[in-house]
């Protein structure tokens, strides 16, 4: 994975310093909240419901067992003995002190991390295929692309007070495992003529407004990858809507103006850009792409597994995942226990998974965006025991993909913008359908949660995916059908009236039940959905 | 009734107006009537607190009850991590937020 | 009001900016004013006669105008460039990596804390409209 030179640990030392002076001139009163809430946000930053919240980037959702061991201690020493893992592949800790915040971000440092644009109106944590480097249906590593972006995009002097937010995301295999077109710019790295190159793809998300993003450009040479994306960055910088922050995304400008007058400015853009000579050499891009050399495989590691322990075996099916290499496996550890709290990991979790990444995963770890944990790659000879230490630590729960392996945002437990609690409901879901046979009965069924509109919790993408509103003071909660942030992108529909907390999980069950009773062989939840439409559920849940 | 909260600046915790100065305990909260505005502006201007506004509550038995459950969730802590209310010793303080 | 803050040894222009539409409509005029939202291309005829463009940030989360900066000065505008308005300390090293080389402020600017502001970052991964040699070209030559 990619280390700092000299200049990446100068730039961010400079931004510790930087970030130690704006606090101390807000202790000190030399600036207003008003004037210091944006200089904390595009520090990640926040002030929530119990306390100030620092949200740590993980650039591309790659980190090493010393950054994870750093993370483990932070939540010791300045939080309460845990993080919350998000769905931007970033860690939040929940009761940071703002005087202690500058220290935090200086140990962070010294693992080469921080919390540069994890917040604020700029560009954020470029998030990526969590098997990367692994998978085995993957073109070529997507990282290398993604930390050429995130170096350009770092103090972009240029877009740094955008209108609102931006997101990009960068995969390069078939499979979408980063929910890439739900983003502001979402990229595939893709082959033309023997050439490696990107396709761009602007405007999707999620939020009050969501949007899948239509393609813009179908190839963009590695020559002028970083140019393209300036010329996108600026054609939002200078159109974008500034009137009103609900339609300030990039994806109202496109809508607005329509993808193929949105794509004719941007290459009137890039035209003009492209003579400034802002593209990094190739030189640089394989500097990069060295640090993701694949690491040093055992050509002869077995590619046999015994199956004999029957609880191992469901763990094996569900959580374990394809590897290019023979003889290797890529393992999601599920931060999903059933009864717990989505992507929380305790200090001592998250010690023992940096162990278990230097012991068994060439040092290597991946947060995803569905709020688990990745040990990419695994020697097949080596699961069983690891299945054991992760059993003994309460985190080898086999629900992959399954209805229990809930994203869920903070919510109104935590957060300052939610309209409703997201973590209880989770819980009582998860209990609902405990019973892992029954689990893996209903199959990949991908149910995710929002506490509010702003949609953290990817309702939208789910299978099932459930909004949190606030209904006169009490909290209630909308179900949608049919969402998926895959490959088969689509948008969930909202089945009609909302629930009370005990009502949606029945709901829930009603619908699952049309499911299992009509699907066809081989159908998943949503492939049933989209065959039947909203119209038999709709009777079930409300008939 | 109206109580007047926000945060402390520099640790980030919730508090609530005692009248003579701020608490970590809803339960000492007064009711700041319309002094509200005038006492959060002068308390932010001297960084006693950060973000403070007016809520409604009612005033009960056991203390002044926020009338929105965002701010009884601020007033006890999470209602998933009992152990990290306020009030970790009694089993049934989440149902107060409810 | 604050001061006026300038990065250029050249005198200060005297002559007030006039609004964008003034300036299209009036050949002699040498200094304009841009709003947020104008379009800066519509200047790039005239660059050689404009001795200052005056960008207007009306709001500090406005960034336009560090769009309208390096627009300008990728074009070739070798004049003053001045931000003003809601224009803050933190904000000063980004404009002048976006071309800007003078600046009005609505609120005064604490010196010290600029200067610290400016001298701070030593190295900047991407091009910009300034001489500030990139991290890529530092690596490889």
């Amino acid at each position: 994975m990619y280390k700092y030179d000299e200049y990446d640990h100068s730039i961010v030392a400079a931004r510790v310093e930087e970030f130690r002076d704006q606090v101390n001139r807000r202790l000190a009163g030399q600036i207003t909240e008003d004037q210091f809430k944006p200089l904390r946000l595009m520090n990640g930053l926040y002030l929530q419901l119990h306390a100030y919240m620092l949200r740590v980037a993980v650039p591309y959702g790659t980190l090493d067992s010393r950054q994870m061991h750093m993370l483990a201690h932070i939540a010791r020493k300045y939080d309460r003995g845990y993080g919350h893992f998000t769905t931007r592949q970033n860690l939040q800790y929940n009761w940071i002190k703002l005087e202690d915040a500058p220290d935090i971000l200086a140990e962070l440092a010294t693992v080469e991390m921080h919390a540069i644009q994890t917040s604020g109106n700029c560009i954020r944590n470029i998030s990526s295929d969590q098997f990367a480097g692994a998978a085995a249906d993957e073109l070529t590593d997507p990282r290398p692309w993604a930390e050429l972006l995130r170096q350009w995009s770092t103090f972009h002097p240029e877009f740094s007070y955008l209108p609102r937010k931006f997101k990009i995301c960068v995969i390069a295999a078939e499979e979408d495992r980063a929910a890439m077109r739900l983003h502001d710019i979402g990229i595939q790295i893709v082959e033309k003529d023997g050439q490696l190159g990107a396709a761009i793809y602007v405007g999707g998300g999620m939020g009050r407004t969501p949007m899948i993003a239509p393609l813009i450009k179908d190839f963009v040479p590695f020559d002028d990858f970083v140019s393209y994306l300036e010329a996108c960055l600026r054609v939002y910088n200078r159109y974008g809507r500034r009137d009103n922050m609900y339609k300030a995304r990039i994806k109202i400008l496109i809508h607005e103006l329509g993808a193929d007058k949105y794509a004719a400015e941007v290459e009137e853009e890039f035209a003009a850009v492209k003579a400034l000579g802002i593209d990094p050499p190739r030189a640089e891009f394989d500097r990069i792409a060295a640090h993701f050399a694949p690491p040093a495989y055992d050509a002869d590691a077995p590619d046999t597994l015994d199956r004999s322990d029957p609880d191992f075996a469901v763990w094996l099916d569900q959580n374990v995942s394809a590897h290019k290499q023979p003889g290797y496996a890529v393992v999601t550890i599920s931060l999903k226990p059933i009864g717990g709290i989505p992507g929380d990991a305790t200090a001592d979790q998250i010690d023992l998974m940096a162990d278990l990444a230097k012991a068994h995963s060439f040092d290597e770890l991946r947060v995803t965006h569905a709020q688990n944990i990745v040990l990419p790659h695994v020697r097949k000879a080596d699961l069983y025991a690891l299945w054991q230490q992760l059993r003994d630590a309460g985190l080898a729960e086999a629900n992959l993909d399954l209805i229990s392996d809930i994203i869920a945002c903070p919510g109104l437990d935590y957060c300052s913008l939610a309209n409703a609690r997201s973590i209880p409901l989770a819980q009582k879901i998860a209990t609902r359908f405990s019973d892992i046979g029954r689990q893996r009965e209903l199959g990949e069924l991908k149910l995710k949660i929002s506490g509010c509109i702003n949609a953290c919790g990817h309702h939208h993408a789910g299978h099932i995916g459930i909004l949190g509103v606030d209904r006169k003071g009490v909290e209630n909660y909308q179900l949608l059908l049919g969402g998926s942030g895959a490959e088969d992108v689509s948008l969930g529909t909202i089945t009609g009236p909302g629930f009370s907390e005990d009502g949606i999980v029945d709901a829930i069950e009603k619908a699952t039940n049309v499911y299992l009773a009509q699907r066809e062989d081989g159908e998943r939840f949503l492939d049933t959905y989209r065959r039947l439409g909203m119209a038999p559920f709709k009777e079930a849940i409300y008939g | 009734m109206k109580l007047l909260t926000g945060n402390d600046l520099a640790s980030g915790d919730v508090t609530w107006w005692t009248g003579a100065g701020w608490s970590r305990h809803v339960e000492d909260a007064v009711d700041v009537g319309d002094q509200g505005e005038a006492i959060a502006h002068a308390e932010e201007g001297a960084r006693r607190v950060n973000g403070p506004y007016v809520i409604d509550a009612t005033l009960t038995p056991e203390g002044p009850r926020p009338a929105h459950i965002k701010d009884r969730i601020r007033a006890l802590g999470p209602t998933v991590r009992p152990d990290l209310t306020l009030k970790p010793a009694d089993p049934n303080a989440g149902s107060w937020v409810i | 009001m604050g001061d006026l803050l300038r990065y250029r040894d050249d005198e200060a222009h005297e002559e007030p900016a006039v609004t964008l539409d003034a300036f299209l409509g009036q050949s002699n005029a040498t200094a304009v004013r841009i709003e947020s939202g104008e379009d800066a291309r519509v200047l790039l005829p005239y660059l050689d006669r404009i001795a200052l463009v005056e960008v207007s940030f009306p709001k500090f989360r406005d960034g336009r105008g560090y769009s309208t900066g390096r627009i300008l000065r990728e074009a070739g505008y070798q004049g003053e460039l001045r931000a003003q308005g809601d224009v803050l300390v933190d904000q000063i090293p980004l404009m002048r990596r976006c071309g800007f080389d003078s600046f009005a402020p609505e609120a005064p600017v604490d010196e010290a804390v600029l200067a610290a502001s400016l001298a701070r970052y030593e190295f900047h991964y991407q091009a910009a409209a300034d001489p500030a040699v990139p991290v890529w070209k530092r690596r490889h030559g």
